[in-house]
């Protein structure tokens, strides 16, 4: 477009970055609460954590030792300053049963956990998107009743019952896919398929929902009266409208399978973050715990960061106010 | 002269902004608005839109309290009733506007829609009764049909059904914000003719608000401008017809469609978009930047309304 | 009359909808319309009187399930619109017919700048490149009285004025220089001060680019501003057309003459409003023989027998009524 670099234009830059930086600091407010939140509720919970950690035959002397170790044995305030302390240094302490820094298991685990997440979304994106927008130009037509079929049973089946059906016929009678393990992206593929197609099943919902409402809308007369293509309309007039709620709820869905999908996990014996976690409760280890929540927050805080960015660049309205 | 409502620098701002934001921003949508209504007459305010008209009806009637100012009704001055002495008080005077399918529920039967204010009053349901059919009857509604839903009803008979609903509390005082603007031409008239038979038939006195300066103007005894929360002129139908001073108000005339009095408007202030709107001056002539004769003294200070002939108020430095 | 003749001739148009339970509504009874280049023909008539659906008839956007055409043809330029095929239609559209519609803040597309909305339809139909349709577009927005075009190309809708927005969508429609511009309410929604500089501007557009103008409204003050010549539609069906000064100096049909006593104007002052009693029937409804007669003060027993033919009365001036000249009562009173 013509620049023309006169005063509206450095403007709206301006109104875009404080709209940018407004949004950052609610992340960091976010998170700071979240941060708040957890401490406190972790604390409430009954159960001393060093009586578990140490053991029936603990001594008194070995029980305090521990809650000098974990830091309990401080007042509440101290604990707290010492929690935001090292949340900023994203030091979440050392896991209970293995000893190893928090920070550094969840690093471990991390990349397979995002490469699943990633690989699940894109199948969600890449078959429930068109197939919706589909679904709603061609209102009433064969491909509209396939692609109602296909989210109600997309929705109805519980994920971990289709991995492991992928698992029975793909792995163990046809042999195309390990049957366990990880390290290649072979091993990624059925456990992201399982994963995707839950969430495919609600954004084709939704993508043909929201295409649906604003074909109705009178822009879109406008856009034929200019005589544009079908294809102009739909694709490109139509769709940039619709997508607002779509990449809302597409980024909420990131953020779940980013926690780890725990289910499809356990279903694959995939050494992701939702069975790191998962143990971590079962052990009660404290710093893993709460680590682990922190992390979710913070993985959650930035996708909505993502997804605000996003809306503003559909939403032209929104980076104004 | 009966000062029955009478309006004394009416201020009523909208803040904008909150948190986070770089500093409140006040819109006055109301700008220190006085004049006076004589008891059994049609007060006609014009205005186009964003001009204030429906903020100060609302200020008015204490819908929407006015920031500052004093509304006084029949000798009694509204700021000072308490919320007891208000309820009881809101009889006298009611509201009728422009959208008849957000002024009914859809949910609720006619009877229903219009028994809620005489539940409020203590009747009894035969009384009620008697009373709804009355009301609709007096606008033109067969009695029979007060067991149906809005959606049954066209346009036009639902602003009818509105103003009956108006007039269950038996005011004295109504103000109509734009009443037939979202109807049928045939239909508008209908309407006007019922509001000038009622307005006979119960003695009301009547505030009415529209953009439409010929509908004004057929209805008013008097009229005033009004422009950016600000009155720019004032007078009695016959005088602002004849003797039009204000510079808005010769541009308002001269737009009529096809009652062009004077030269086609010109194309000034066209790129004015909305932001660089918003942002009111508060220290000069609201109008001075369309004005086509806006002088030095225009850009300085803000004119007063003015009497300048009998009962003729014009807020300009130039006349 | 030769079909050919005029840049829109309209004949015997007639459109049925057809609704949910089963019901049908006769939305256009045996239109007829002659619109020549250079002239502004304004087609007014109530809400739900088909003024739209002509629009959305001429433009090809009819949405044919539940529309049905019944008969008739529109002829552009020669050629019956109602024959050609989805993609000739298309290539039509906003390229030689142009149409702007009532309330520009939800006929333009929030998401794009108007720019982007300018130029797609030049780099569509003209097979202009990006940076020539840009240069175009600028001087459009020129044309169509921005000041600053540089800034508008580059806004977006919510940034503008209600006036602006409409301005903006004149040039849109505009763009490819079509021979025909619809234009439905467009000032409807519109200050009166801004009005009046809307049709001004098309106006002068028209005069300009030789467009000839189809200017739907329910405002007979607007038309008498604009129009050259009015078509008066009431259910469906034209009922009086002439040349504006012919139909407010000499109305004939008891509707038109109605319409006109009704508006209310500084000069009735202190009389009643002449006023129609009931509504404008509902297409599903429509009353037998003159669909008017139920609200008419003269109507007679034939009125509901029969539809009365349109009749031709002195200079090019169309009316359909049985009374006229048989029957005259003051209906001012």
């Amino acid at each position: 477009m013509v620049n023309e670099g006169n005063d509206l234009q450095t403007r709206k830059e301006r109104y875009i970055l404080l709209f940018a930086v407004r949004r950052f600091c609610r992340l960091i407010l976010t998170v700071l609460l979240i941060s708040t939140i957890i401490f406190l509720v972790i604390r409430v919970i009954p159960g001393d954590p060093a009586l578990v950690i140490a053991g029936i035959d603990a001594t008194e002397s070995d029980i305090s030792a521990i809650r000098i170790k974990l830091g309990t044995d401080r007042s509440l305030p101290a604990q707290y300053i010492q929690w935001i302390w090292a949340i900023l240094r994203f030091d979440f302490g050392r896991s209970m049963i293995s000893g190893q820094p928090v920070s550094q298991l969840i690093l471990e685990r991390f990349p397979l956990t995002l490469t699943l997440a990633l690989m699940g979304m894109m199948l969600s994106i890449f078959v429930a998107i068109p197939l919706g927008v589909i679904s709603a130009v061609k209102r009433w037509s064969i491909w509209d009743y396939f692609g109602m079929v296909l989210s109600q049973v997309g929705m109805a089946i519980p994920s971990f019952w289709l991995g492991i059906l992928l698992l029975l016929i793909l792995s163990v009678k046809v042999k195309l896919f390990p049957l366990f393990g990880s390290g290649t992206i072979k091993h990624l593929i059925l456990p992201a398929i399982s994963l995707g197609i839950a969430r495919a099943a609600v954004l084709l919902r939704l993508t043909r929902a929201s295409m649906l409402e604003e074909l109705s809308k009178e822009y879109v007369i406008t856009a034929r009266s200019k005589g544009l293509t079908e294809r102009m309309v739909n694709y490109k007039h139509t769709l940039k409208n619709a997508l607002l709620p779509v990449v809302t709820i597409a980024g909420i869905q990131l953020g779940y399978m980013l926690g780890g999908a725990i289910i499809i996990e356990q279903v694959f014996s995939l050494p992701g973050l939702g069975r790191l976690f998962l143990f971590g409760v079962y052990q009660r280890d404290f710093p893993l715990i709460q680590g682990g929540v922190m992390f979710v927050a913070f993985i959650f805080s930035f996708i909505n960061f993502v997804v605000d960015m996003l809306y503003s660049f559909l939403n032209p309205k929104i980076r104004i106010s | 002269m009966d000062r029955f409502v009478d309006i004394k620098n009416l201020i009523k701002l909208f803040y904008d902004g909150g948190f986070l934001h770089r500093k409140r921003v006040a819109t006055r949508a109301v700008d220190g608005v006085s004049f006076t209504i004589t008891r059994d007459t049609i007060f006609g305010l014009v205005g186009e839109s964003g001009c204030g008209k429906t903020s100060l009806a609302r200020s008015v009637l204490y819908l929407d309290p006015p920031t500052a100012g004093e509304v006084w009704l029949d000798g009694t001055l509204l700021g000072r009733l308490s919320g007891k002495g208000m309820r009881s008080f809101r009889k006298r005077m009611q509201i009728v506007f422009q959208d008849p399918n957000s002024a009914l529920d859809p949910k609720m039967r006619i009877q229903d829609n219009l028994a809620e204010g005489l539940i409020n009053r203590r009747f009894s349901a035969d009384e009620r009764t008697g009373r709804i059919e009355n009301l609709l009857d007096l606008v033109g509604i067969p009695p029979g049909h007060r067991s149906r839903f809005p959606h049954e009803f066209s346009g036009g008979q639902k602003q009818r059904i509105v103003i009956a609903r108006a007039l269950t509390m038996e005011p004295d005082f109504l103000i109509l914000d734009e009443p037939v603007s979202n109807l049928d031409v045939s239909i508008q008239a209908q309407i006007i003719n019922l509001l000038m038979d009622l307005k006979k038939k119960r003695s009301l006195t009547y505030l009415f608000i529209s953009h439409d300066l010929n509908l004004v103007a057929y209805l008013s005894d008097h009229i005033a401008v009004m422009y950016q929360g600000k009155l720019m002129e004032m007078a009695s139908t016959d005088e602002i017809m004849n003797h039009p001073c204000h510079p808005y108000t010769l541009k308002l005339f001269s737009s009529i469609p096809g009652r062009r009095i004077t030269e086609p408007a010109d194309d000034t202030g066209i790129d004015v978009s909305t932001d660089d709107k918003d942002r009111r001056q508060s220290t000069c002539c609201p109008y001075e930047g369309q004005c086509g004769c806006a002088i030095e003294k225009c850009k300085n200070g803000i004119p007063e309304l003015m009497e300048i002939r009998d009962r003729h108020h014009v807020a300009c430095f130039n006349t | 009359m030769v079909p050919e003749y005029g840049l829109l001739n309209i004949q015997d148009l007639d459109v049925s909808f057809r609704q949910e339970h089963r019901t049908t509504a006769h939305a256009l009874r045996s239109v007829d319309l002659i619109l020549s280049s250079g002239e502004t023909h304004a087609l007014v008539g109530e809400s739900g009187s088909g003024k739209t659906v002509t629009a959305t008839c001429i433009m090809g956007l009819l949405p044919t399930p539940p529309a049905t055409v019944n008969r008739g043809q529109v002829f552009f330029k020669g050629k019956n619109l109602l024959n050609l095929s989805e993609n000739e239609k298309r290539r039509l559209r906003g390229k030689e017919i142009g149409m702007i519609f009532q309330e520009p803040g939800k006929y333009l597309n929030p998401a794009y700048k108007i720019g982007e909305q300018i130029i797609e339809t030049m780099m569509l139909h003209l097979r202009m490149n990006r940076s020539s349709a840009i240069k175009r577009a600028l001087e459009l927005l020129s044309l169509v009285g921005f000041n600053k075009n540089k800034r508008i190309l580059n806004s977006y809708p919510h940034e503008l004025s209600g006036g602006m927005k409409q301005r903006a969508m004149i040039a849109m429609a505009i763009c490819c220089q079509p021979s025909l511009l619809i234009a439905d309410e467009p000032t409807t929604a519109l200050d009166v001060t801004l009005q009046l500089q809307i049709l001004n501007l098309i106006h002068r557009l028209k005069d300009q680019f030789s467009i000839g103008v189809l200017f739907i409204s329910h405002d007979l003050g607007v038309v008498k501003e604009i129009a050259d010549k009015i078509s008066v539609i009431y259910a469906g069906k034209i009922i009086e057309s002439t040349t504006t000064n012919q139909l407010f100096e000499n109305p004939r049909h008891p509707y038109t003459r109605l319409l006109m006593l009704s508006i209310p104007d500084a000069a009735k002052r202190g009389s009643r409003l002449r006023s129609i009693p009931g509504a404008v029937p509902d297409a599903e409804h429509i009353p037998s023989g003159c669909s008017f007669h139920p609200r008419c003060p003269l109507a007679e027993p034939d009125c509901r027998k029969s539809i009365p033919p349109t009749k031709t009365y002195g200079d090019n001036h169309t009316a359909a009524c049985f009374l006229i000249g048989k029957k005259w009562i003051d209906l001012s009173t």
